[in-house]
């Protein structure tokens, strides 16, 4: 193996992996955490990618705001109970059945497709010549400014609600 | 990368880091001596000369003491908690210049990484409060993190001002731009703003109510003893020259000091600790003199102040820009 693919597969093990972690702890807390670690490991596959701007907003974001909200949500609620009671529904063998065989389907057919995927103007060696954030702020803000203007709206509508959820009395 | 490339980096990262630790520990001493002469008393006085023995003292003495465990914590979690934070200030000292073309690592992406890792840095404090299970750990740990939260939002914001100026996020872009005149001169708003952050973000006074002692004793780690005490001791310390390496390098102009004459042959690291120390006399010197905020006097005043005031901030560097 190549060193990229030793990257690439230590990186796919341990997303893989840290995801059954999450979904299988008693203690919610403990999922959280391991989801921490998985959101570091997929950082690390974007760094693996040259997107150094991208891993960074990973972690700004998803590590450092959107997971400690889900934290604090947590840490608030008592969820003694949960800890207590069984983490699955009975049928769970059947569904992972299902997945195992559907996979046993999946894996020949996708490996005989070979994917050419048209190069564009962003080639590794043009992002390298100016950097990562120059290059996706400047096609966040000529060519995808619409979309981009438009998610900023649909954040702002939501701010909005919550602010109105909040407020018990409006004036 | 060949080996050889490696072990000279791991040889720069052990060097850098250990002497950041021993900086640490007398940035320990300078607070208490500061501290001591505002209020008029001495200080530590007493282990070796005016005291210059006692971090060395308080070290040991940390790391002989018992280890208690409280029984019906999280004990993974209360292990990890401590180290968690340490860590995470240490690894931002990889991107921060010390002079010129020195620095552990040369990031593009220089100010996102410190950010990126001030985030992860927060949960050790919010795990240390909830795996401690104590009322007041607890109660430190959701202030913290709402403060930190809502702060950095705030500092990432100061921040774009300097980007914008220097048009690179990279520290040692940001340092060369300020050849013709410091950051401070052109973003006085911005400074101020993530001055204040800083405070927040490092949990220091007036903004230390994780660990307002009387109201919740210690705080997060009203559990904790011995060298995992010591671990966040360290980690608060080390995070507030973090934040002032990077409040000199991003206002302050880094490195860069006088050259003319005798000042043209004195290191230039040199300059840059001086501005550090500075920022910590300043750090000291708040603490010394306002007394703590209340909480919702501090998120108030992080939401409806300084983020719209950054937004501003960022509006008017930008409308400047294009005006030249």
């Amino acid at each position: 193996m190549t060193a990229p693919q030793v990257f690439f597969s230590y990186f796919a093990a341990m997303i893989t992996g840290l995801s059954l972690l999450v979904v299988t702890r008693k203690n919610p807390v403990h999922s959280v955490l391991w989801m921490l670690l998985l959101f570091v490991h997929i950082a690390g596959l974007y760094l693996f990618l040259n997107a150094e701007f991208l891993a960074a907003i990973q972690i700004i974001i998803y590590a450092g705001a959107i997971l400690v909200l889900f934290l604090f949500v947590i840490m608030l609620l008592n969820l003694r109970k949960e800890e207590t009671e069984k983490r699955f529904q009975r049928q769970w063998p059947l569904g992972l059945g299902i997945g195992v065989v559907l996979m046993m389907f999946l894996v020949p057919v996708l490996g005989n497709i070979s994917v050419v995927p048209p190069l564009g103007p962003y080639s590794v060696d043009a992002i390298k010549s100016e950097g990562h954030i120059m290059t996706v702020g400047k096609v966040l803000y000529t060519e995808f400014l619409l979309p981009f203007e438009i998610a900023s709206v649909i954040l702002l509508v939501a701010i909005v609600g919550a602010v109105v959820l909040a407020k018990r009395r409006l004036e | 990368m060949n080996v050889t490339d490696m072990l000279w980096t791991l040889l720069k990262v052990f060097i850098v880091v250990n002497v950041l630790m021993i900086h640490v520990a007398y940035v320990v001493y300078f607070e208490r001596k500061v501290i001591g002469h505002m209020q008029a008393r001495l200080g530590p006085m007493r282990v070796g000369w005016h005291g210059l023995l006692q971090p060395i003292a308080d070290g040991i003495k940390l790391f002989f003491k018992e280890d208690i465990i409280p029984s019906q914590s999280d004990r993974p979690i209360f292990y990890i908690a401590p180290i968690i934070g340490l860590v995470a200030v240490l690894s931002s000292l990889a991107v921060i210049p010390l002079w010129e073309g020195f620095s552990i690592a040369n990031l593009n992406i220089g100010i996102l990484y410190i950010l990126a890792l001030s985030s992860v840095g927060a949960y050790s404090i919010i795990l240390a409060g909830w795996a401690s299970n104590s009322k007041y750990s607890f109660l430190g740990g959701l202030r913290s993190s709402a403060q930190v939260i809502s702060y950095e939002i705030a500092m990432g914001l100061s921040l774009v001002g300097v980007m914008m100026l220097a048009g690179s996020a990279n520290l040692t872009d940001i340092v060369k731009a300020q050849s013709e005149g410091w950051f401070l001169w052109y973003q006085p708003v911005a400074c101020l703003i993530f001055v204040m952050s800083a405070m927040a973000e490092t949990n220091r006074a007036p903004f230390d109510l994780p660990e307002a002692e009387s109201e919740l004793v210690a705080g997060y780690f009203t559990e904790y003893s011995s060298m995992r005490f010591g671990l966040f001791f360290m980690a608060e310390y080390a995070g507030m020259f973090i934040m002032s390496a990077l409040g000199t390098i991003c206002f302050l102009g880094g490195w860069s000091g006088p050259d003319f004459g005798i000042f043209a042959h004195v290191p230039k690291v040199v300059w840059l600790l001086l501005k550090i120390y500075g920022c910590i006399f300043f750090y000291f010197w708040i603490r010394a003199t306002l007394p703590r905020y209340r909480y919702d006097q501090l998120m108030a005043l992080g939401w409806k102040v300084f983020i719209p005031l950054a937004l501003a901030n960022i509006v008017v560097t930008g409308v400047i820009k294009l005006w030249k």
